[in-house]
């Protein structure tokens, strides 16, 4: 493989509210069984990428217990494999990492002990699958020296991400991060290819003066000096950037496509395993369009619903339009609509929970309700 | 080696022949139970979870899905660098190969492997049961009770024993006696084939009854002599559940078990869990016609039909329309919509057509093995095909990518048997 990868997911996000507060936003629980990081860990050890750093730093807890092992995702080598890279105290330097660019420079040993010619750097909160392979073949043919994969979208709201401006040959011309009006419609996905010898000249001179952004001050403010060019992905792509995406994210899965393009068609997205039994269906179950996650114990109503792991429903209880996450307590009696309950919550009997399609409501992690 | 307490050696090269269709292509440890699982997990599983992390797995039987199963023991986390699994196949020793003969025999072509970690125990296992049984609480027996042979034993009624190996002890439980089978049983202790041995005096024996028998076996032979040489042998009592899948009925009703609201054997506690190959783990989904009751459905499913008293292995397709009751569904296997589908077992990777009807008519049963298909179940193989709008009756056998051509006027009636001889393709 011509690349190493590095992920960044360290970042934190407070728009997803209390999903977050105690977990890196890269950890979120998606789909049933997958954790957000997972899609791209998975997209890089499938593209056969033999070397990835993740570098975390807010709530690594979570991910750290998530990538305890290697193994699951192929990862678990002599030559390469996983290194899980946080903020650490030395003599000279006791910084947290001040931003995306500082964070790989502060690791930069990975960079300089590696030989593959190219790194590609990926954040750990988005949904998708792709084989890296065609845009590091994009970035050698067109002799850029950097790419930036984006996607198109046509009637979504951009505000929320960095949007490029292509000329039509495709390089960068303009990136304008979060715009506040714009009629662009290219969104960056935060995937960029680039050579590592340049990654290091960059990261050395860029932090000496003191910047520490790979948006602003590497993709934006070397706009002109160097060859940065975009790589369309036209696939299923959405990052977990808020909660009606995130909600949205998980209501995708029970569409059958998306749900095929993950877990139907090899290469697989891979997770860590939890050896739970298989969904146990009581005689007063009734389950209709929904995920369940292994180790559940249904007696009560589902609709239009993903549970994860280990859910437990109670008799004459219903879930409709809601994410239930690993190890919760739907007691008996329950009605939950459009909520987002968060792992191994109890919900005690007779509970109501209803929020709305535009704003779900969340319990955090551990309540009792 | 660094030297190790106590190894577990798990015979897992039996055929199983009683389990039919099952046992084709596939070594009895290594046919799938109660939706994701197979037969070997539960005593492997039991080896981590009582501490036992050496385990020397011995095939034969038709070896290739146990071998790919267990691969290097990640599932169970017995990929050690000391220790682990290890796949102990009969081998070619001097001159010429030898298969394993006896239960004893397959230790005894392994005594080098044993001898490596200079065991202070040897924990024999077979790969045939379901049970959950921590294994360091027989040790901690053995060595209490100073014994040099710990039986683990059953308590069986006593109109069932002389189907057993039976352990006659005295009040202490202190063996005095073993009889294969009694027709006149003294006592209920049936033998679970679980031994505890202490190495040394298993070696002994091992090296002097295989020059006397050519297929050395622990119930015929090895127990019976360490018993005429005063040994000190005790049976330990095991209390919990414990299941033979041995049959295609015992087989059948071990899995419905498992759907009961409570269940007396419980695959849902964290403290003993069961661990299986199951790296892949989609979620499992149900379609919006679905209907799902009292079952147990793997991951990777995908129900859009009727699913009643049945249990599901992972990534079984049930089309719309189609409904399954009181079966087993294994693997992968695809159901068509339109299928009605009654008390059969349909092993890894099958295909139902549109609209197959499996499980109609009378009871009569299996005309070519009567005495293995004989209590309705009808049993289709693994890979097999049955074309569309197939009717098919109970005690039924269907194995091999089967056509129209097979079944006269569309249907093979109860007792009937379809077994193509699988093509070697190259």
């Amino acid at each position: 493989m011509k690349a190493i990868g590095i992920i960044l997911a360290g970042g934190n996000n407070d728009k997803l509210g209390a999903l977050t507060t105690r977990r890196a936003l890269s950890a979120i629980p998606v789909g049933s069984c997958y954790r957000s990081i997972d899609f791209t860990l998975s997209n890089m050890s499938n593209s056969g990428i033999g070397k990835i750093a993740v570098i975390t730093q807010y709530n690594s807890r979570s991910l750290h217990d998530h990538m305890s092992s290697a193994k699951w995702w192929d990862m678990g080598r002599k030559q390469g494999g996983l290194f899980v890279f946080s903020p650490y105290l030395s003599n000279d330097n006791s910084l947290w990492f001040r931003g995306t660019a500082d964070s790989i420079f502060q690791n930069i040993t990975f960079l300089k002990r590696s030989i593959e010619p190219y790194v590609l750097i990926a954040s750990g909160d988005a949904v998708y699958k792709m084989d890296y392979n065609d845009v590091i073949e994009q970035h050698e043919q067109t002799q850029a020296d950097i790419t930036v994969m984006y996607k198109n979208v046509e009637d979504e709201d951009v505000c929320n991400y960095g949007v490029l401006e292509l000329d039509e040959t495709g390089r960068l011309l303009e990136f304008e991060e979060k715009p506040l009006e714009t009629h662009l419609r290219h969104i960056s996905m935060g995937i960029y290819v680039i050579s590592r010898t340049l990654l290091i000249n960059l990261l050395e001179t860029i932090v000496g003066e003191g910047r520490y952004d790979i948006v602003k001050d590497i993709i934006i403010r070397y706009r002109k000096k160097l060859n940065i060019r975009g790589y369309l992905f036209s696939g299923y792509w959405r990052a977990v950037n808020g909660i009606p995406e995130y909600f949205g994210i998980n209501m995708d899965f029970l569409k059958k496509e998306v749900r095929n393009l993950f877990t139907a068609a090899e290469p697989y997205i891979e997770t860590k395993p939890k050896d739970e039994p298989p969904v146990k269906y009581n005689y007063t179950a009734s389950v209709r369009d929904s995920l369940i996650g292994s180790g559940g114990i249904i007696n009560g109503t589902v609709n239009h619903s993903v549970l994860f792991r280990k859910v437990y429903t109670g008799e004459n209880s219903c879930i409709n339009n809601s994410i239930i996450m690993e190890g919760t307590i739907v007691a008996t009696n329950c009605y939950v609509e459009y909520a987002i309950v968060d792992k191994e919550a109890v919900l005690s009997d007779g509970r109501r929970i209803t929020g709305t399609r535009e704003q779900p409501i969340i319990v955090p992690k551990g309540a009792v309700v | 080696m660094r030297k190790k307490e106590m190894i577990a050696m798990l015979l897992a090269g039996g055929q199983g022949s009683r389990l039919g269709v099952l046992t084709f292509n596939t070594a009895k440890p290594a046919v799938p139970f109660g939706g994701k699982y197979r037969i070997i997990d539960f005593p492997m599983s039991n080896c981590i979870n009582s501490g036992v992390d050496t385990v020397g797995v011995l095939t034969q039987y038709q070896p290739l899905l146990l071998n790919r199963h267990i691969g290097i023991g990640i599932p169970w986390d017995l990929d050690r660098r000391n220790g682990g699994v290890t796949i102990l196949a009969p081998h070619v020793k001097g001159a010429q190969g030898e298969w394993y003969t006896g239960t004893a025999n397959a230790i005894y072509q392994n005594l080098e492997y044993i001898n490596e970690y200079n065991p202070e125990y040897v924990l024999i296992l077979s790969g045939d049961h379901i049970y959950k049984m921590d294994y360091s609480r027989m040790l901690d027996f053995h060595k209490k009770k100073k014994c040099d042979v710990t039986i683990a034993v059953l308590e069986v009624p006593m109109e069932e024993a002389s189907r057993f190996g039976i352990m006659n002890a005295r009040e202490d439980d202190r063996i005095y006696e073993f009889e294969e089978k009694p027709a006149q049983p003294k006592s209920n202790l049936a033998s679970m084939g679980i031994y505890i041995f202490a190495w040394d005096k298993l070696k002994e024996a091992l090296i002097y009854d295989n020059k006397l028998h050519d297929n050395s076996d622990f119930g015929k032979h090895i127990i019976p002599l360490m018993l005429n040489n005063g040994m000190t042998m005790y049976a330990y009592r095991f209390k919990d559940y414990w299941k033979d899948v041995g049959t295609i009925e015992s087989y059948w009703a071990a899995n419905m078990e498992l759907i009961r609201t409570l269940p007396d054997f419980n695959l849902y506690e964290d403290f003993w869990k069961i661990y299986t190959d199951a790296d892949h783990q989609p979620p499992l989904y149900v379609g919006p016609d679905a209907e799902i009751k009292t079952s147990l459905v793997s991951e990777g499913c995908e129900v859009y039909g009727a699913v009643r008293n049945s249990v599901l292995g992972p990534e079984v397709s049930v089309g719309e329309g189609a409904t399954v009751r009181d079966s087993i569904i294994m693997t992968g296997c695809s159901i068509s919509p339109g299928c009605v589908l009654d008390r059969c077992i349909i092993d890894e990777g099958s295909e139902l057509g549109r609209n197959v009807v499996i499980g109609c008519g009378d009871n009569t049963p299996n005309s070519d093995w009567p005495k293995i298909y004989d209590t309705g179940i009808t049993v289709i193989g693994e890979h097999s095909v049955v074309p569309d709008n197939v009717r098919v009756g109970k005690n039924c056998v269907i194995y091999g990518r089967t056509a129209q051509e097979h079944y006269q006027n569309g249907s093979l009636d109860s007792g009937g048997s379809v077994v193509l001889v699988k093509e070697v393709t190259i």
